[in-house]
């Protein structure tokens, strides 16, 4: 397999920026990782992954849709689409990689969401295999291979060297363009590491995790569940679960007053809010436990529903470590398998 | 002290002084604790548990649970008490449906310090006096107990319950542990220093509201920012300098009335520390009306809501933001 060793990446990182905008986890002062756009002499964090998702690059937490001009009686439509640029997202972890998918399904399908589309077009998705599982994660429950992950070209290590594979056109195209850097390399020593990578997984404390009691087909049974009352007791409906998770979809459009004109902009939304899906007579989810319980229906439920039984989890913990009174989706599952 | 806390919780259940009793709920991991409201002994005996990582403050809780019928017991930490005394003042918790019990409180531990340290996979958390042996996935890790202290507890206000019905333990002092040393650092700043510096950190911000949503402070029904009908309604940064609007208001509606119980910061994904915002009002309020702290008593006028002829003149307060 094609690869460089471990201390030439930065080389790999200078010649895709010379052409093309990248990102890739780098560490803040807090120690927490973050997708920052590469600058030379940046340094690819060593953490599982980053705090925030990595869907902000194809769902941005705001952006604006189109500009409304008013003059007299006159309204003038603007169009603020603009062909996006190729980009290339390094060390995306198979969770997120999976999440992409999930979010296609959302935004690709009639009627296609062109805003999405456009950035999803012009972006390289250029994977990181993981070495380090954390006892949060819990990916395997829905199929994803940690050490295995999807995006158009894959990167893994072995300690020492970084080797790629590609699995599109557009990983292809990626690896050619720093082919001068990589040479011809022995995986011996990955293929340990991928063994040994996958024994931790399958020892994780969540490895067992099953999803066999979820899917559409639960639909009334959960739905009427009295467990939801207990388990969204202590939930604050602050929404960090759904601003952190990397398939959560939702969002609102808003027209901002410009005082000539109109910004129409949409923002994330979350379901754990008050004023979500707010219609005249008010939210139709009145209280927090109706509203905390369409999360996980949503992802657990509703989404296989609607998508030949793919789940809306990814199973990337984040919202395990960043829930404010650490009430999550494994313990609302794990609470509605007891029966 | 778990052990005297579930002992205690059991006998008022079961003499029937109360239904039901709030405290901490275990969780899949060592370190995911959720509050909790406990109903049967059976319950408390399964998931109750009191340790150096039940560092959530269940005060606001009461603001619910206090409407039920019944009386319900909640046991306390000395900073929680301050909570609770305040929102005994603003009238939000019913003070007759609820039943006190003081516990000893930190130092807690915060395990985002544990992981900042690169230790992940963790599986068991022990104190071994003063070492945390940590048993990750990856073999034992050992660090000070001192360096994973949550923030919250560096500065520590007081070990003093100032309410309490009874109480499990012994009662403290209160605590002189300089909370307005990194205040101090960031008012000798040039402006455009403290500035860069806020920017820096408020634009971390992603508006997911778990600051405001955990603030014993922050009860308003309808909070301005999740109002529609008003127009005040933000629910992203829209633009660059939303989130700061956003911290600059919830900073002055919590004047006067922020405990220092530091939940903000604690739960603040992106590592906030919005602490300081809300120790720089402390400070401030204590040198222009008099030194105060909130949700020491439930009597006393709040200086922001009360008149003094000692009160210092607006001009002088005007002057100071001129700088
Ligand atoms: S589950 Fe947790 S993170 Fe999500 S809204 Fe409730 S309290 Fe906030
Ligand atoms: S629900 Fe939680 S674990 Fe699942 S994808 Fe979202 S943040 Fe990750
Ligand atoms: S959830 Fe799986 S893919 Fe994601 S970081 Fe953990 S081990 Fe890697
Ligand atoms: S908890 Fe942190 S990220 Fe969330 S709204 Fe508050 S300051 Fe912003
Ligand atoms: S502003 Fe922060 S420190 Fe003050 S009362 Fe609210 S949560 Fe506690």
């Amino acid at each position: 397999m094609l690869k460089i060793s471990k201390d030439r990446i930065t080389e790999i990182f200078n010649t895709v920026a010379e052409s093309k905008s990248l990102y890739l986890p780098v560490n803040r002062e807090d120690g927490q990782a973050e997708f920052k756009k590469y600058e030379n002499g940046m340094v690819l964090s060593e953490n599982l992954n980053t705090l925030r998702s990595a869907k902000d690059f194809f769902f941005p937490q705001t952006e604006n849709l189109v500009d409304f001009k008013m003059e007299g009686k006159n309204i003038e439509v603007i169009d603020v689409r603009e062909e996006c640029e190729d980009f290339v997202i390094f060390g995306v972890r198979a969770c997120d990689a999976r999440s992409f998918t999930i979010l296609d399904k959302v935004f690709l399908a009639d009627p296609v969401d062109s805003y999405y589309k456009n950035r999803r077009d012009h972006g390289t998705i250029v994977t990181m295999a993981c070495t380090r599982p954390s006892e949060t994660c819990f990916c395997g429950s829905f199929g994803i291979d940690a050490t295995e992950p999807e995006g158009d070209a894959v990167c893994y290590t072995d300690g020492s060297s970084y080797f790629f594979k590609a699995n599109t056109e557009k990983g292809e195209a990626f690896i050619n363009s720093v082919s001068s850097l990589l040479e011809d390399g022995d995986t011996a020593e990955l293929e340990k590491v991928q063994a040994k990578t996958k024994e931790i997984l399958a020892k994780l404390p969540l490895s067992n995790l099953s999803t066999d009691s979820f899917g559409g087909e639960k639909l009334n049974e959960l739905f009427k569940s009295e467990k939801w009352a207990e388990l969204s007791e202590a939930c604050l409906g602050c929404g960090t679960c759904t601003f952190v998770c990397p398939t959560c979809q939702c969002y609102d459009i808003k027209d901002f007053n410009t005082g000539n004109g109109i910004k129409r902009f949409r923002c994330w939304d979350s379901c754990m809010y008050s004023d979500f899906t707010k219609m005249a007579h008010g939210n139709p989810r009145l209280s927090q436990v109706e509203r905390f319980r369409q999360r996980f229906m949503h992802k657990l439920v509703y989404f296989p529903a609607n998508n030949n039984g793919e789940f809306g989890c990814v199973g990337c913990g984040r919202c395990l470590s960043r829930c404010p009174v650490s009430m999550n989706i494994v313990k609302v599952m794990k609470a509605l398998e007891e029966k | 002290m778990q052990e005297a806390i579930i002992k205690r919780a059991k006998e008022l259940l079961a003499d029937g002084s109360v239904n039901r009793v709030i405290g901490w709920k275990k969780g899949e991991f060592v370190y995911d604790i959720t509050p909790a409201v406990f109903e049967t002994a059976e319950e408390i005996d399964a998931d109750f548990v009191y340790n150096e990582l039940t560092s959530a403050n269940v005060s606001k809780y009461l603001v619910k649970e206090t409407k039920k019928d019944g009386k319900v017991l909640v046991f306390l930490k000395p900073c929680d008490t301050y909570s609770f005394n305040q929102l005994t003042k603003e009238h939000r918790i019913n003070r007759e449906n609820v039943y006190v019990i003081g516990i000893p409180g930190g130092p807690k531990l915060d395990v985002e310090k544990i992981k900042a340290k690169g230790i992940t996979g963790i599986l068991n958390i022990t104190n071994d006096n003063g070492t945390l042996k940590i048993e990750t996935l990856y073999g034992e890790e050992t660090m000070p107990f001192a360096d994973a202290v949550s923030t919250k507890c560096e500065n520590c206000k007081s070990k003093k319950h100032v309410v309490f019905d009874e109480l499990i333990g012994e009662d403290g002092d209160i605590t002189d542990t300089n909370r307005f040393e990194m205040v101090e650092k960031l008012e000798n700043m040039t402006s455009q220093e403290r500035f860069d510096f806020w920017r820096d950190q408020l634009s971390k911000c992603i508006r997911c509201n778990a600051c405001r949503n955990i603030c014993p402070a922050c009860t308003c029904e309808k909070c301005v920012f999740d109002n529609p009908d008003l127009g005040t309604d933000n629910k992203a940064a829209a633009d660059s300098f939303e989130e700061n609007m956003f911290h600059i208001i919830r900073a002055f509606h919590v004047a006067g009335r922020c405990t220092d119980c530091g939940e903000c910061s604690r739960v603040c994904p992106q590592n906030i520390p919005l602490h300081l915002l809300n120790r720089k009002f402390i400070k401030d309020i204590n040198s222009l009306y008099g030194e105060y702290q909130a949700g020491e008593d439930t009597t006393s006028r709040a200086p922001l809501t009360d008149y003094t002829f000692d009160d210092c003149e607006a001009s002088i307060v005007h002057e100071r933001g001129a700088e």
